[in-house]
């Protein structure tokens, strides 16, 4: 349709797709606006880095949100954080930094064209990936057993090492840092959901062999995002986790 | 087209691996630092360990010490950001109860 239009202009015209790929063969899978392969490259990670930054800020609210909290309820802060379960959120740490391994892994074997080293790399991040999500299930359904949702049902118990729940007292703000504790760390679990679909679609990309050394930018940019992802669990969990952990050891 | 893609070195495997385990030295590190009592110097310590990790996850798994200098221009400038809105939304906090003046 393009070129009916572009030959229609008349004779100074470019005379249109077909006339431009024989005048300069480039490789297929570049781009009209772009001067090179390393240019579409780079335009494609500069642009997934201005989402990311959108996404900073937009954790950076809630990050503020924290940080005024905290500081306006300290004990309620410290307390509630010992509530919250160190070994599940160190092993979720664990899991993911696992899962930023094997996401390089994937990464690069797009670059040097292994297509069964993607194909095993991103299901083996996508297994990790699922990991997470499960072990966070349990943690939450915990919470709800304890009575730690915020809200009208907002009823403390502690588990106590003869395994009985027993009714926990809280300072007040505790229901605040229970809210951000479910905001903060379901966004995030959000986000991995999010990033589980992406590498489900780069893994049928990866199987049909559309990465090659020269192109790989979709698994290249999806990857920038799943480290995105773990970076801000890396905050998460000595911020929510491990503020009140060295009151009980 | 050629295959050297001039920009992006292929970095090694032991470099990638290398970097994981300083992550999970970091967190095994940040879990024991919150056992101990430092006072109020616990959440600096987290944080300083949280920021290592976050640089080595950027500088080296999403590459940004490969990219250009733009993207690298985009990187900082969303961290700046970041810091004039927690340096300007706690210079409010923290300042509200200085001055005895309604609304406060």
């Amino acid at each position: 349709m393009a070129d009916v239009r572009q030959t229609s202009l008349g004779a100074g015209a470019p005379a249109g797709h077909a006339a431009a790929h024989a005048e300069h063969a480039h490789h297929p899978k570049q781009q009209h606006h772009f001067y090179s392969m390393e240019q579409q490259l780079e335009a494609s990670i500069l642009g997934m880095w201005i989402f990311l930054v959108t996404e900073i800020m937009f954790f950076g609210g809630l990050f503020m949100a924290y940080l005024v909290y905290r500081h306006m309820y300290p004990l309620a802060w410290t307390e509630s954080s010992h509530e919250l379960n160190v070994i599940l959120g160190g092993t979720n740490t664990a899991v993911l930094i696992c899962s930023s391994l094997t996401m390089v892994l994937a990464v690069r074997s797009a670059q040097i064209g292994s297509r069964s080293g993607q194909i095993v790399n991103l299901i083996l991040t996508i297994l990790l990936g699922s990991t997470f999500l499960v072990i966070k299930f349990f943690e939450y359904k915990a919470k709800f057993e304890h009575g730690l949702v915020p809200g009208p049902h907002f009823d403390p118990h502690e588990l106590t090492a003869s395994g009985a729940l027993v009714p926990l007292s809280l300072p007040q703000g505790s229901q605040i840092f229970f809210s951000l504790y479910f905001i903060m760390t379901g966004i995030h679990a959000l986000h991995m959901v999010v990033g589980i679909g992406l590498m489900l679609v780069m893994l049928v990309m990866a199987w049909q062999g559309r990465f090659t050394p020269d192109y790989y930018n979709p698994i290249e940019v999806s990857g920038l995002y799943w480290h995105f992802v773990d970076i801000v669990w890396i905050f998460l969990f000595p911020l929510l986790y491990l503020l009140g952990y060295h009151f009980g050891v | 087209m050629s295959s050297s893609s001039g920009h992006a070195p292929i970095v090694s495997v032991g470099t990638y691996v290398m970097v994981f385990v300083a992550l999970l030295i970091g967190t095994g590190l940040t879990v024991f630092a919150a056992s101990r009592d430092f006072g109020a110097l616990n959440t600096p310590i987290a944080l300083g360990i949280a920021v290592t990790k976050a640089s080595l996850v950027c500088l080296i798994f999403m590459g940004v010490r490969y990219n250009t200098p733009l993207t690298k221009v985009v990187v900082v400038s969303g961290l700046l950001w970041l810091l004039i809105l927690f340096g300007l939304g706690m210079n409010d906090y923290l300042t509200r109860t200085w001055m005895g003046v309604p609304g406060r």
